[in-house]
């Protein structure tokens, strides 16, 4: 029943912020990033879960510990790019927001470069000689 | 959970405490008041931010 309450808590927090934004735009956007970081660090505690599961199944296959760790970097950027451009764009700097989401996508892009230059490596591997 | 009503609570009683003071002609007092307000639950804000942060980058970041 944690879906109910953070549904509640969406809910009871959105009455709020139209209450407080009547009165001072300023603290309905403080409301509104608080309640987004509240629920994400709520949800942090549930994704620990599943990530030590995994890197439990990596070390049982034999997966190079560095693929793993690129990988969940990658899905922690793309959490905090994801997160940090909803705020901004609540607050309504559109331009703002899609900054942010372009350097997420960058840094996503220069982590997952040492695994592009692998599976290239790999393909030439493959190729026949002489070819 | 309680830190979001804790943080309604505040914008409502300052915006209260700001209409009142500006009733009374007391104009400059009443941006300070609205400056201070806002300085607290910033500051409450933030913290919950570097907490949040510093979860994400142990989970995720391995540091």
């Amino acid at each position: 029943m944690e879906m109910i309450q953070i549904v509640g808590l969406g809910l009871m927090a959105t009455v709020l912020i139209l209450v407080v934004r009547e009165q001072k735009p300023m603290f309905a956007f403080l409301l509104a990033a608080f309640t987004g970081i509240f629920i994400f660090l709520y949800l942090i505690g549930k994704i620990e879960i599943v990530i030590t599961v995994l890197e439990d199944l990596a070390n049982r296959s034999g997966i190079p510990s560095i693929y793993l760790k690129t990988i969940l970097k990658i899905i922690g950027i793309a959490y905090i790019a994801e997160f940090g451009a909803q705020i901004v764009r609540d607050a309504g700097q559109e331009g703002i927001a899609s900054k942010i989401e372009f350097a997420g996508k960058v840094f996503i892009l220069v982590m997952a470069v040492p695994i592009i230059s692998v599976i290239v490596e790999t393909v030439i591997g493959l190729l026949p000689d002489g070819s | 959970m309680s830190a979001i009503f804790q943080i309604a609570g505040i914008g409502i009683v300052i915006a209260m405490i700001h209409s009142v003071l500006k009733q009374m002609g007391k104009e400059d007092m009443a941006h300070w008041v609205t400056l201070i307000g806002f300085v607290v639950v910033l500051f409450m804000v933030v913290r919950l931010l570097n907490e949040l942060f510093q979860e994400i980058k142990t989970i995720f970041l391995f540091q």
